[in-house]
């Protein structure tokens, strides 16, 4: 088991929910590639294995698609290329993390969900200035355990609505009357 | 003389409901969160009717009205029920211990009031 | 007072059923048909409105209400029944009561003074009614006593220990006092010597003669809580025979008056309320089980035929009940059509009264039941085609009488359910369709060839052509340049048809005719390289296997299909929604010939048509988004998402910014016929 920190007590921050350490909070952790990576437990739905998803006309490259969860049809991201480190190939061994964001039930193709973890939020260290090719708010911080960092997404900043909608608008106008 | 309530109901909302309802209504109203705490709260004041649900911790409805019978200084205060449809032994038994009236829930502001002057002398 | 609000859903929702009652009870007096408790009822309603409203502090609502309410309880108490003109006072009265209701919850905003006027002339029939005593109603102004007012001889006896729960008999007494006249006895026979008397048990009885108009439910109830603990009669004395001409009537109504009154407070089915997310919740879900059983069925297809005779016939027993289940549970979803209904009869009122004519809406079959898919969808095409009716339809009642016809115009608005489709008709007895201006206007507007030959049918179809109605015809009634195109619009998005019959001088009826439900769709399933999509069939007009020289260019820019003697832009599919390996040769494809709203068909070039099949609708956008071109999703028997797309979007980005249709090129009829 990974080695928690405590929490001075004058730090115990509200509410929260009642973990090993009071104020500790939860995150799924999962790969891509060699980097670890971690979510917010509390927005985790279900995790499920790669199935074929149907297109999306003219969606970005990350938008793989949408899939049937019972009923409820569930656009799935490609997180790798998310992030602009290239596009899943997926099979299935890969792995799906659903997650609801805002009153939205979204996908996240990962290659493996690794473990949960506990984490103070003190520990939690803001990602610092390294001219990264992504948005600022789509990673929330960096979490050290032991000699492992976890990345934690954003899932707001990914995902929310108060930033920019799904379909960016340079999406491509569809060409049709072209000669054939 | 403004009269003076006591209702008690573990539920936060239901309290506050009766209390705003019952204010509104111009009655002075004390709330408490079980029966336990309404029994102490009445060492210190006396009220002219008594609200009560039945389902609540520490200690219940029922008893809570078997208290305010068993003491001689509340044996004649009005009592009102708060109970549910689907629980008419409770209510039997609610009776039995001398509760003078009931009020199903969830109720009407405009009913409680109505029922607060019927049994409030 | 974040805690209170919850209770403020449950107070409007109880405002909805109380304002519906209240115009059915209106309505009722209004045809002859109330009795006591109508009136009853009435009061107690608004009454109702008040209180809650009061519980929240909707300082506005409250005041109105309480002036409405001292006008209803001023009559009841005297035991009268609204005259005509009263009962309209009370019909707009309660329109005005609606609106507040709306505006305290947010929905509107009203004028400081709205209410006012009818404020005003409700305190002022109150302070008329008011002068009069109750034993001398006066006909002058013309209401009607009905013979409410019963006697009681009510006996309360309570027993020794009434006293122990805390009930007060006086203010049992006084409530009784409060119900109407009251002469009260006391009993004194079981009291003993003063020096006997234990203080806390009760001796005293009572015999009380009551002259009330209140359901005799009103006095039972006051006896509630000390029913078990006295001896207690209450028994109705025979109205003494001088006074009222409908006592007749009253001993029916006076004996049942001992039972609960259904009418006035229940009355309804038995129901119950349930959110429509859970009801959502079971819909997906037995969708699912359909998906599941059709993947089991293909599977068993798959086996030996002896391997498992059982589980063949157990398959089939539950594809059966499955189907059963399905109708039931989008059964659950169907409404009365009555929730859309309800509001017209007050908007026929307000627009006649507007446009300074008479008219009536007769409403039947309102019990019709629709999915709540397309009701939520029906109000605004309903409003608009009242609105036409009464702005071209009915004439005024100078006109009318000139035309031999009674002053006051009626508008018949119906429901049915005719095979397998909702039918709803609206029609009036107005002046007709003028087919000889719509012509003349049909040409200059360039909508039709000049000295085309028109059938009448084709003729009253050309009202619904975009571009018919502008904004000289439109007037600020049917206004905000909407015009009939737009209620054929929204008809056929909803998937369905809307057709007109005239005859001038007498009259129009619009046809409107809905599929039963938005949430299951008829479609087409085709291939376009790997993916699958579905195309709506009532969208479909045909399909067909091109020839090469069909197909034709327009300079270089986009394809059109010639089809006898018309041409139709092609759209490639699999261009437009980028899909690789797909069929590029339409000639070697299927062309399948869609058309929606009335503007002109297109081509879509896919590779194969798979199959009819019934889907279920699913949204895309609650999770993703919306996405040009496609309208929704559903799931096929293999368990996998296919789009549903949108034509009326294809045809959109494949045809930028094109005004009319073919109809300028004289290119066949004006199409309002399906």
């Amino acid at each position: 088991m990974d080695a928690i920190e405590t929490v001075p007590a004058n730090e115990v921050p509200q509410g929260g929910p009642d973990m090993l350490v009071r104020g500790a909070l939860q995150f799924i952790t999962f790969t891509i590639g060699a980097e670890e990576f971690g979510v917010d437990i509390m927005v985790v739905r279900e995790i499920k294995g790669w199935t074929d998803t149907t297109t999306i006309p003219n969606a970005p490259a990350h938008v793989r698609g949408v899939v049937n969860l019972r009923g409820v049809i569930v656009p799935i991201f490609d997180l790798r290329a998310r992030f602009g480190m290239g596009m899943t190939e997926p099979t299935r061994m890969h792995v799906v993390i659903i997650v609801s964001v805002e009153d939205r039930t979204i996908g996240m193709l990962v290659d493996t969900v690794s473990d949960i973890i506990s984490v103070a939020p003190a520990a939690i260290r803001p990602v610092p200035e390294m001219g990264l090719s992504i948005e600022s708010n789509l990673l929330e911080g960096l979490a050290t355990l032991d000699d492992r960092m976890v990345t934690l997404v954003s899932l707001d900043g990914l995902f929310g609505t108060h930033r920019d909608p799904i379909i960016p608008d340079d999406a491509a106008a569809p060409q049709v009357l072209q000669p054939n | 003389m403004q009269k003076r309530v006591m209702a008690v109901d573990d539920s936060k909302t239901m309290r506050d409901m009766v209390v705003f309802t019952l204010t509104e209504a111009g009655f002075f109203v004390e709330s408490a969160e079980d029966g336990q705490k309404a029994l102490s709260a009445l060492n210190t004041m006396a009220v002219d009717l008594v609200i009560t649900d039945l389902n609540m911790p520490i200690m219940d409805g029922i008893s809570l009205i078997r208290n305010l019978r068993a003491d001689p200084r509340h044996r004649a205060v009005p009592i009102l029920m708060l109970t549910t449809e689907s629980d008419p032994e409770k209510k039997a038994e609610g009776r039995a211990a001398g509760a003078t009236g009931w009020l199903v829930k969830p109720f009407n502001p405009e009913k409680l009031v109505e029922l607060a002057n019927r049994v409030c002398v | 007072m974040a805690a209170i609000d919850q209770f403020k859903n449950t107070y409007f929702e109880e405002c909805s059923e109380l304002i519906e009652a209240l115009y059915a009870h209106l309505t009722d007096f209004a045809e002859g048909r109330s009795d006591c408790d109508t009136m009853h009822a009435v009061f107690r309603a608004v009454h109702s409105i008040k209180g809650g409203g009061g519980a929240f502090g909707f300082e506005r609502l409250v005041q109105y209400a309480h002036t409405f309410e001292t006008l209803l309880d001023i009559l009841r108490s005297q035991g009268l029944a609204p005259s005509a003109e009263t009962t309209s006072l009370f019909v707009v009265s309660t329109d005005i009561l609606a609106d507040l209701v709306d505006a305290a919850r947010g929905d509107r905003d009203l004028p400081p003074g709205f209410e006012d006027e009818t404020a005003a002339l409700l305190e002022k029939t109150a302070a008329q009614f008011d002068r009069r005593t109750r034993s001398l109603p006066e006909p002058a102004e013309a209401s009607e006593p009905v013979a409410c007012e019963r006697d009681y001889d009510i006996v309360f006896a309570p027993h020794p220990d009434l006293f122990k729960r805390a009930n007060e008999p006086l203010l049992i007494l006084r409530e009784l006092k409060r119900l109407g006249e009251a002469r009260i006895e006391a009993d004194l026979g079981s009291l003993p010597d003063l020096s006997e008397i234990e203080p806390e048990q009760a001796y005293v009885g009572w015999h009380i003669a009551l002259r009330t108009s209140v359901p005799r439910s009103a006095i039972d109830e006051i006896f509630d809580f000390v029913r078990d603990e006295c001896d207690l009669s209450i028994v109705e004395r025979p109205l003494p025979n001088a006074v009222r001409e409908e006592a007749a009537r009253q001993p029916a109504a006076a004996v049942s008056g001992g039972l609960e009154s259904a009418r006035s407070e229940q009355g309804s089915p038995r129901s119950i309320r349930v959110d429509v997310e859970k009801v959502d919740r079971v819909v997906n879900l037995v969708g699912e089980l359909v998906i599941n059983q059709a993947m089991l069925s293909q599977f068993s297809g798959a086996l030996p035929p002896d391997l498992c005779p059982g589980l063949v016939n157990g398959l089939e027993t539950l594809s059966q009940h499955l189907r059963e289940l399905q109708e039931s549970v989008m059964a659950m979803r169907a409404q009365p059509v009555k929730s859309v209904f309800s509001r017209m009869p007050r908007l026929v009122r307000e627009v006649a009264g507007q446009l300074g004519k008479e008219a009536r809406l007769v409403v039947t079959g309102e019990a019709t039941e629709i999915d709540k898919t397309v009701i939520e969808q029906l109000a605004d095409p309903l409003t608009h085609l009242l609105r036409n009716a009464l702005d071209h339809g009915i004439e005024t009642p100078e006109e009318r009488e000139a035309a031999g016809k009674a002053r006051q115009g009626t508008i018949h608005l119906s429901a049915g359910h005719r095979s397998g489709r909702i039918v709803i008709e609206i029609s009036d007895d107005g002046r007709g369709i003028n087919r000889a201006k719509v012509l003349a206007k049909a040409e200059e507007r360039g909508l039709i060839a000049p000295s085309a030959s028109l059938s009448d049918e084709e003729i009253d179809g050309l009202i619904f052509l975009p571009g018919f109605s502008t904004a000289e015809n439109v007037s600020s009634i049917s206004g905000r340049g909407v015009g009939m195109d737009v209620v054929k619009r929204n008809m056929q998005a909803l998937g369905g048809r809307i057709t007109v019959e005239s005859r001038f001088g007498a009259g129009s009826r619009f046809n409107l005719s809905l599929p039963l439900t938005l949430a299951v769709l008829d479609g087409m399933v085709v291939a376009v390289g790997a993916e699958t999509y579905i195309v709506p069939l009532t969208q479909i007009r045909e399909s067909l296997r091109p020839v090469e020289g069909d197909i034709h260019p327009v300079i270089g820019q986009g394809d059109l299909l010639a089809i006898r003697g018309d041409y139709v832009p092609l759209l490639y599919l699999h261009r437009h929604f980028g899909v690789a390996d797909a069929v590029t040769d339409p000639c070697r494809g299927t062309v399948v010939i869609v058309e929606s709203e009335g503007e002109g068909r297109i081509g879509l070039a896919v590779d194969e048509l798979l199959g009819q099949q019934q889907v279920v609708v699913k949204s895309l956008e609650t999770n993703y988004g919306p996405v040009e071109g496609i309208s929704g999703a559903t799931i096929l028997g293999n368990g996998r998402v296919a789009l549903i797309l949108d034509i009326g979007g294809l045809r959109k980005a494949a045809v930028p910014s094109r005004p009319a249709p073919s109809f300028v090129a004289g290119a066949g009829a004006p199409d309002n016929l399906h």
